[in-house]
């Protein structure tokens, strides 16, 4: 639990970010809030020559309305500073909802969103969130900016789109407006511990209908999924249909086994959790 | 000085807030790795990343080149510092083999995390980064993972330098057992599994060694529960003479067993200090403590009871295969058979045989673990008679008090052969059944099985007792310990009239400071605030036997009170001197002495020390001093006991357990401190509810600890378990004067069967029978589709 040897910078700004990422190619690692980098740092299964510390680059903390109608989230904005931002409980109460179950009070203080993201684990709960919001994440690197749909960030096991030489700078999600309703249902052995299986579902009414549906799974494969069987046997629906709808929530879904669960019992758990999600949004 | 114009108030039975507590709770703490020494070198170990293999060739010589490192050194290097390797201090038969232990192994490692090598370097990053470049060679063996795998014909072996896996097998047949079976009306018979579990004491675990510099003295800091223990074991297996070695445990963060032991680590830092002549320190990760630091429970339990028509218990049979895991430490063989008294618990019968084989495999040694063989016995017993009770029909609560010692039958010596002194299991019972709203829940019940609730209720019942207060010496003897049970203290009275108490417990956690105040002062009349405790230094308390097995107030606090009566008796003396009163005139209350018939003639604790400190004018046949000193030897063990309560609420489609409503009412006897006591059973109940729903140490086939850190095995915390509902009842103890039984283990002993209960209780209906510890959602879930799948689980 010592950590190898490695150089630190701390980056004044993205630009300088960038250009140490470009210096130092891949024996370089970006530092946010250290809560999955340093747990690896420490068992050794990372060793970085170089970290590159964005703790003290102010420009990416904070929320803001985007002219186009999102929110944008400062890569670096800690968890808890997501949950408690009023723009983000007015607009998009859903983030702040799942924010909220992550890990714990002092995980949420120094664990950021744009760390989160970046790492692409999909046992964690954000990921299976941004892909279920239809967010995106704008990275930036040596050869200006671009912008990633959730979509396409997560590629593979712990890994994501994201090059070596560029660095998150804002998570943009849209707004919810209260004809959406939604739920988290994170399924773990303790409190503080990784979700065995979490359904995020969204449902958007009209009429006593579903309008849509929206369901995002974690740690039902190697990266976070959405339900899309669910989601298309449930647009324009009844609500009575979600049980029957929730039955497709393992779908095209590549369970792990491990010691909390086999692939039978997670896709188990995830046609329940999905149901009782759903249900809770459109409650 | 200090005279009171009236009597302090009486301390015992009052909660003191804990006197230990403000530099805890403030970062003033004084633990083990806060120590800090000019010239402290730093000590990391090589360890085996294989649970089995020939070592044909450690090389240290590049680590030796690697900056900061000052020294290297593999077991061979170092095998003569430690002759007969790790001591196990309880032989349990004549036969039983023990594998040489040595601190670095040399030729085989035999689990993961068995050293081979040492780095010593001026920081603890460059000591750890040059462990990396020491070259091992290691030649794979087979793993023997499994213990009855490991019994069979052909196994391989998990010490090739043994031709067996089995340590040992320790029987003990008491009455007629075949009779008991054979004209059985009911026999219940059962497998139950008590899955290993890995003690997580907050502190790690830490060693810090100064060699000697103006005097012959070494002194050894470690985060450990017996420096007197360790004193004189490391004394005898590194050839240190025991009057130069000075050990000293300070502030210690917990236990739980796993600080009771003599660890590699420590022989290791000893060696090298005085090898180097340089202060060393040595403390483990969290991830090092799971594969270094012993484990506990892990038992495979076969047991049956058999029951005559009228469904009275007419005897039992125990077959344990206990695992040793790959070494024999300090008293690991002993715990598996400390459950040989207890699985017949509080229910009479007449006959019990117990057969235990202990047995070797390649994974971290087992020892001792809070309750250490009694939460075993208990909890077969207490699951056996739930499902004794299915069988035959009965409440589950019927056919405990057909059987239990009733509560005028006291003392009443048990089947296994102990006396218990006294108890009211009645009491306790109808205490618990009355807080819990026991009636009401069982309506409740009915009513959600009745519509199909996919969340259903459970109540699960633990009527438990337990042995603790270790021991009474002789009986230590007859198990063949390889020590005694006394205990020992000193009460110093100082000139202006303050105490000094010295203990030989060591407290990491219990708050004995607090305690043994109180004992003191009521003892004396003195203060509350004038009296200080002091523990842990072999300069300081030069004789004990430490802190485990729910002694210390039992033993050590039986030590205080009657250190204290010999000051009061001394005191007596000069008392009626000074008073110029016969002896026998002179009466004591809150820290006067008076004459009986003249109050006005009297004098105080404090005048008395103040001159016998002067030593002007005292009785010609004493010595001019009130200090005393007490061993005590216990005559019996103490025998705490208690009803728990416990509703599950059982979500049936995703096996989730959440515990809806804990009673515990426990009976320890008289009570010194309240809030203690209910500390100690809040702590007791969290780690039993943990072994029920949490925690379990996984291997994989190859002998790889899969559950290696604290990821993966699952420690609760305060969010995860329910609010405890504790009351007591009070029926003292009778072996000692202060009518108290032990607490630090009771709640562990008795809450993991309750939870288990509980569960099983919520899917009976549904065909589960057995529920697999830890009651995790997926072991649940497993058992409801094996019971819908046809055959009960
Ligand atoms: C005890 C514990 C419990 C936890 N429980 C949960 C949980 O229940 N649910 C959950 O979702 N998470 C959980 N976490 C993880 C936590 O949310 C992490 O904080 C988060 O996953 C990573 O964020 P970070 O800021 O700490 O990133 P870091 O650890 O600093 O970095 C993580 C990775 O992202 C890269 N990175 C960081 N920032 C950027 C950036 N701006 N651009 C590009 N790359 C970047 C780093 O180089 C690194 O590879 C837990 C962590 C701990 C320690």
């Amino acid at each position: 639990m010592i950590p190898a040897t490695f150089d630190y910078i701390r980056a004044g700004s993205v630009e300088e970010a960038v250009a140490a990422l470009t210096e130092h190619g891949d024996e370089a690692k970006l530092l946010a809030g250290g809560h999955s980098l340093l747990p690896l740092m420490k068992l050794r299964l990372a060793s970085p020559e170089v970290l590159i510390d964005l703790g003290r680059v102010d420009a990416l903390r904070g929320v803001c309305e985007l002219d186009d109608g999102r929110l944008s989230i400062g890569a670096m904005t800690a968890h808890q500073d997501v949950i408690d931002n009023d723009l983000v409980r007015q607009h998009c109460g859903v983030l702040a909802d799942v924010t909220r179950q992550v890990g714990d009070a002092q995980v949420r203080h120094r664990g950021t969103i744009g760390g989160a993201l970046a790492h692409g684990d999909a046992a964690s709960d954000l990921p299976a969130a941004l892909l279920a919001l239809d967010g995106t994440v704008v990275v930036q690197g040596p050869s200006g900016q671009r912008e990633i749909a959730a979509a396409d960030l997560f590629v593979d096991y712990l890994a994501t789109s994201i090059s070596d030489d560029e660095v998150i700078t804002e998570v943009r999600v849209p707004k919810f407006d209260g004809s959406w309703g939604w739920n988290y249902q994170k399924f773990s052995r303790v409190a503080q511990a990784w979700a065995i299986v979490g359904s995020l579902g969204l449902v958007k009414r009209s009429n006593g209908n579903v309008e849509e549906a929206r369901v995002g799974l974690t740690h039902m494969g190697t990266v976070p999924l959405r339900a899309t069987a669910v989601e298309q046997a449930l647009a324009g629906a009844a609500i009575d249909g979600i049980a029957d709808a929730a039955e497709h929530a393992a779908e095209g879904t590549s369970a792990p086994t491990d010691l909390n669960a086999t692939s039978e019992f997670r896709e188990h758990l995830a046609r329940v959790l999905t149901k009782r999600a759903l249900t809770a949004a459109a409650g | 000085m200090t005279a009171l114009d009236t009597p302090p108030t009486l301390n015992v039975g009052v909660t003191r807030l804990r006197k230990e507590d403000a530099h805890l709770v403030t970062g003033r703490s004084n633990w083990t790795d806060n120590i800090t020494l000019t010239g402290l070198l730093h000590v990391a170990l090589v360890r085996s990343p294989m649970a089995h293999a020939k070592v044909s060739n450690v090389d240290v010589s590049a680590a030796l080149e690697q900056p900061g490192v000052v020294a290297a050194f593999t077991g061979a290097d170092l095998a003569d510092n430690w002759a007969g390797g790790l001591p196990c201090a309880w032989p349990v038969t004549p036969d039983m083999k023990s594998p040489t232990h040595l601190p670095l192994a040399t030729d085989e490692v035999r689990y993961v995390g068995d050293a081979v090598a040492v780095v010593v370097a001026r920081t603890r990053p460059q000591a750890v980064d040059a462990t990396e470049h020491v070259v091992v060679d290691y030649e794979p063996l087979p793993a023997v993972v499994d213990m009855e795998a490991a019994l069979a014909d052909g196994s391989p072996l998990a010490d090739t330098s043994l031709d067996t896996n089995k340590s040992f097998t320790w029987q003990k047949i008491d009455g007629e057992i075949d009779d008991a079976f054979d004209g059985a009306a009911h026999v219940t018979t059962r497998r139950f599994i008590n899955q290993r579990l890995i003690p997580t004491a907050i502190e790690p675990r830490s060693v810090v060694c100064a060699p000697p510099r103006e005097t012959r003295e070494t002194t050894l800091w470690s985060a450990t529960q017996v420096p007197h223990i360790l004193r004189l074991m490391l004394a005898l297996t590194c050839g240190v003479p025991e009057h130069e070695l000075r050990v000293v445990a300070p502030d210690v963060g917990g236990g739980f067993g796993s600080k009771l032991n003599v660890y590699a680590e420590e022989a290791i830092c000893l060696v090298l200090a005085r090898k180097l002549g340089k202060p060393v320190k040595w403390t483990e990760t969290r991830s090092e403590g799971y594969q270094a630091t012993i484990h506990g429970r892990d038992q495979i339990q076969d047991v049956s009871l058999a029951f005559n028509e009228d469904n009275t218990i007419r005897g039992m049979r125990v077959e344990l295969h206990a695992d040793m895991g790959a070494y024999l430490q300090l008293v690991t063989p002993g715990i598996p058979i400390l459950g040989a008294f207890m699985f017949n618990s509080i229910y009479k019968m007449d006959a019990l045989s117990f057969t235990c084989h202990g047995v070797f495999t390649n994974k971290t040694p087992t020892d001792a673990y809070r309750g250490a063989g009694r939460p075993e016995a208990t909890y077969a017993i207490e699951r056996l008679i739930d499902e004794a009770a299915n069988e035959l029909g009965v409440e589950p609560f019927e056919l405990r008090e057909r059987n239990w010692i009733k509560h005028e039958e006291f003392p009443y010596t048990t089947i296994a052969g102990i006396e218990y002194d006294s108890g009211n299991y009645e009491a306790a019972t109808a205490k618990a059944r009355e807080i819990f709203g026991y009636d009401d829940l069982r309506a409740e019940q009915a009513q959600r099985r009745g519509s199909g609730d996919p969340v259903q209720l459970g109540i699960g019942i633990s009527t438990f007792t337990e042995m603790c207060g270790l021991a009474p010496s002789r009986v230590l003897g007859s198990l063949s310990y390889g020590a005694g049970g006394w205990e020992h203290a000193s009460v110093r009275m100082l000139p202006s009239g303050k105490v000094e108490v010295i203990t030989g417990t060591s407290p990491h956690g219990q708050g004995h400071v607090t305690s043994w105040s109180q004992i003191a002062a009521d003892a004396l009349g003195v203060a509350y605030e004038d009296v200080e405790v002091r523990h842990g230094d072999t300069n300081v308390a030069h004789k004990g036997m430490d802190t485990y097995g729910s002694r210390s107030l039992v033993v050590g606090g039986y030590a205080v009170q009657v250190a204290c009566d010999k000051v009061v008796a001394k005191a007596k003396k000069v008392a009626a001197h000074l008073l110029e009163a016969a002896e026998d005139d002179i009466e004591f209350s809150g820290g006067t002495f008076s004459v009986s018939g003249s109050p006005d003639a009297n004098t105080t604790i404090q005048d008395i020390s103040l001159a016998v400190f002067a030593a002007h004018d005292y009785p010609e046949d004493m010595e001019p001093s009130l200090d005393s000193d007490a061993t005590v030897d216990p005559e019996n063990f103490s025998y705490p006991h208690g009803t728990h309560l416990c509703a599950t609420e059982v979500d049936t489609e995703t096996g989730r357990v959440t515990i809806r409503r804990y009673v515990a009412v426990d009976d320890v006897g008289k009570v010194i401190n309240p809030q203690i006591v209910d500390g100690q059973v809040h702590g007791g109940l969290a780690q039993g509810i943990a072994q029920a729903l949490y925690e379990e140490a996984v291997y994989d086939s190859e002998g790889n600890l899969t559950t290696g850190s604290l990821l993966d095995y699952y420690v609760p915390s305060a969010a995860d378990l329910p609010h405890f509902e504790t009351d007591r009842t009070e029926t003292p103890a009778t072996s000692n004067p202060l009518g108290v039984k032990g607490v630090g283990e009771a709640g562990t002993i008795a809450s993991t069967p309750a939870v288990i209960n509980a569960v099983v209780d919520a899917l009976r209906h549904l065909g589960v029978n057995d529920m697999p510890m830890p009651a995790s959602p997926r072991n649940v879930w497993e058992a409801l589709q094996a019971a819908n799948n046809g055959g009960a689980a």
